[in-house]
């Protein structure tokens, strides 16, 4: 009690050379916390698009299917048995069948995934409604990077080739009656959507589908309501949604080389003004044992008074750092333009997201580097000799 | 001389290491510090005076012989003790009056009552107090920055003399003075010692504190030359 009243006294006293401590490490916390925030409402972003946009509550996938196997995508189809067709008709499921085909937008040969899901589907954000057919058109849509490397807009007719389950190769104009904006790539990267119906009747598979896509709000689909299907396999969403942790894993693995940085700037602040301090100070030292403190006294009240900077830092950094980092939650951070482009699943803004185990887990880090770093240079005091440090002879 | 013996030291020998060699500060010193002495330590300088003063303020030990001070043998205690009994019963005077620069004069003299771990109330009184004494009631809220090399001395003594130690050690307090300064402090410090029965005992040189002193005790090259009681004083 006695140091922290001390060390209070002495950090208050120094004021200028405090405050700047004070301030740098205050930036490194609200720094800290923020990316931290950015990895973590980018992690809940992604998450709740692919949820939104893909997955649902879950997929059942044809037992063949492969997503990393270009091989496997003729063969993983199959029919939907009845009570599948029941769970799809109940609007707990929705099919999608997946195929390979070749576009050719202005002449140029582009491969494409070839997607096929119920015009009137309820469970994916997916706007497949505009894929009702017409007598006279095959309507499809494409997402805004399909349409932008592929310079297609919408109205447009674009020749599609495909082969069909017997080895066929036909070709047919679609015309483009939407194109989406979407946050997950994955449905929209060299993908052409069409109605599910008169993809099946292209490749001449009645009644099949690749992927089933569950209802949202069933915690596990599997036991809740759909039940198994035979020659299906269901994906949950810590299996689907694996790639996005990966990745934001990676990310925030990049974030903690940041986090090194800017802790070791204010750590070497902090460890400057130690030793400094110590250089400077000794002549206090010795006036602190010879008014009856023991040198391990003087070091607790050094570390402490290091130690003090970061809870201070901390306090500054709440009264300049809430208002900053809650507006930046409300307005969101802007990502530069073409972010999207590498197939990250990330919006044109993301919104940081800040939880009390964050804020808490960054500030004790932040104390206990700022203790130990304090304390390192303070085991001076234990060789200091009273009698010089006294006179403040350098020792 | 001494009433009863406050300090005692029986053939105490200080070296320090040199290289392979040594330096021998103090030859075999015997002598006794009773309360209420105006006592000084007076010699050249290297002749051992603060050596001694910081053997008698637990501040360095012996290398042998030994210094036993209010009954507490210096070169037995450890840390804590040392620390304790510097806390509880030594005040200390600096040649550079040793005042936190950060601290007002209030809390400079405060600090050591801190220390004592005492109650708000009893330090607000004990500290109004010993700025009394030393005449800075109206400086209390000011830093050692803004006031005179007199007035920071004063600041010192009210500082060792807050806690009414049995003894205070004064090592050159006036080194950094002029002569009327000089004449204040030591005024100052002699009428606490009539007033508080408080042993002071002064390292010095200076032919101004000399004048004061009740015993000089004579120091060259380590060893006492000479022992005697002022008798005008």
């Amino acid at each position: 009690m006695l140091a922290l009243k001390l060390a209070w006294r002495n950090l208050i006293g120094a004021r200028l050379r405090t405050w700047l401590n004070v301030f740098v490490l205050s930036l490194a916390f609200i720094l800290i916390i923020w990316f931290k925030g950015i990895l973590n409402g980018w992690d809940e972003q992604a998450r709740r698009d692919t949820i939104a946009w893909q997955i649902g509550g879950g997929e059942y996938w044809q037992e063949n299917y492969d997503p990393y196997d270009p091989f496997s995508i003729d063969e993983s189809h199959a029919v939907m048995s009845d009570k599948i067709r029941q769970a799809v008709a109940a609007g707990q499921l929705t099919p999608m069948l997946s195929t390979q085909a070749t576009m050719y937008p202005e002449g140029r040969i582009q491969s494409i995934s070839l997607r096929g899901v119920d015009p009137a589907q309820p469970i994916i954000e997916l706007p497949t409604a505009c894929l009702a057919e017409t007598d006279d058109i095959i309507p499809a849509i494409i997402g805004q990077r399909t349409a932008k490397n592929n310079k297609l807009a919408v109205g447009d007719y674009v020749t599609i080739r495909w082969r069909d389950v017997n080895g066929t190769f036909d070709a047919t104009d679609v015309k483009i009656v939407h194109i989406f904006r979407t946050d997950v790539p994955t449905m929209d990267l060299n993908i052409v959507w069409l109605s599910l119906t008169k993809h099946q009747e292209m490749f001449r598979m009645p009644g099949e589908a690749t992927i089933l896509i569950t209802a949202k709000g069933a915690k596990s689909p599997e036991t809740d309501f759909t039940g198994t299907f035979p020659g299906w396999t269901f994906k949950d969403h810590n299996f689907l949604l694996a790639d996005i942790r990966e990745m934001i894993k990676m990310k925030s693995f990049g974030g903690y080389f940041m986090f090194i940085i800017l802790m070791s700037l204010s750590m070497l602040a902090i460890f400057d003004t130690q030793v400094l301090s110590i250089f400077r100070r000794q002549k206090e030292i010795g006036t602190h044992i010879a008014l009856g403190m023991t040198q391990r006294q003087v070091i607790t009240l050094f570390t402490i008074e290091g130690a003090m900077h970061s809870i201070l830092a901390a306090m500054l950094a709440a009264l300049y750092g809430i208002p900053l980092l809650a507006y930046q939650a409300k307005v969101g951070w802007a990502m530069p333009a073409g972010t999207d482009d590498f197939g990250l699943t990330i919006a044109e803004k993301i919104y940081p997201s800040y939880s009390l185990v964050l804020v808490l887990g960054s500030t004790i880090v932040v104390l206990i580097t700022t203790t130990i770093v304090s304390y390192i240079p303070a085991r001076r005091i234990a060789k200091m000799n009273p009698t010089d440090a006294i006179r403040g002879k350098i020792q | 001389m001494a009433d009863e013996a406050l300090i005692s030291i029986r053939q105490l020998t200080k070296d320090y290491p040199i290289g392979r060699s040594f330096f021998r500060a103090l030859k075999d010193i015997n002598l006794e510090i009773g309360t209420g002495e105006f006592v000084g330590l007076v010699g050249p300088s290297g002749s051992g005076k603060t050596t001694l003063l910081n053997i008698v303020g637990s501040l360095d030990n012996p290398t042998q012989g030994e210094a036993r001070v209010l009954g507490q043998s210096i070169g037995k205690l450890n840390a804590r003790q040392s620390a304790a009994l510097r806390n509880h019963s030594l005040g200390f005077i600096f040649q550079t009056y040793n005042l936190l620069p950060v601290y007002t004069v209030f809390e400079n003299v405060e600090l050591p009552l801190l220390l004592l771990k005492m109650s708000k109330g009893e330090r607000q009184e004990m500290v109004e107090r010993a700025l009394e004494w030393v005449g800075l009631q109206d400086k209390r809220k000011s830093r050692p920055a803004q006031l005179s090399g007199g007035e920071c001395q004063r600041v010192s003594i009210a500082r060792a003399m807050v806690k009414s130690p049995k003894i205070v050690l004064a090592d050159e307090p006036t080194a950094n003075l002029d002569a009327a300064n000089s004449h204040n402090i030591l005024r100052t410090m002699e009428k606490l010692n009539r007033d508080l029965k408080t042993t002071f005992i002064f390292a010095t040189h200076d032919e101004k504190v000399i004048h004061y002193l009740h015993r000089k005790i004579s120091l060259n090259d380590g060893k006492v030359v000479e022992d005697i009681i002022v008798e005008n004083n």
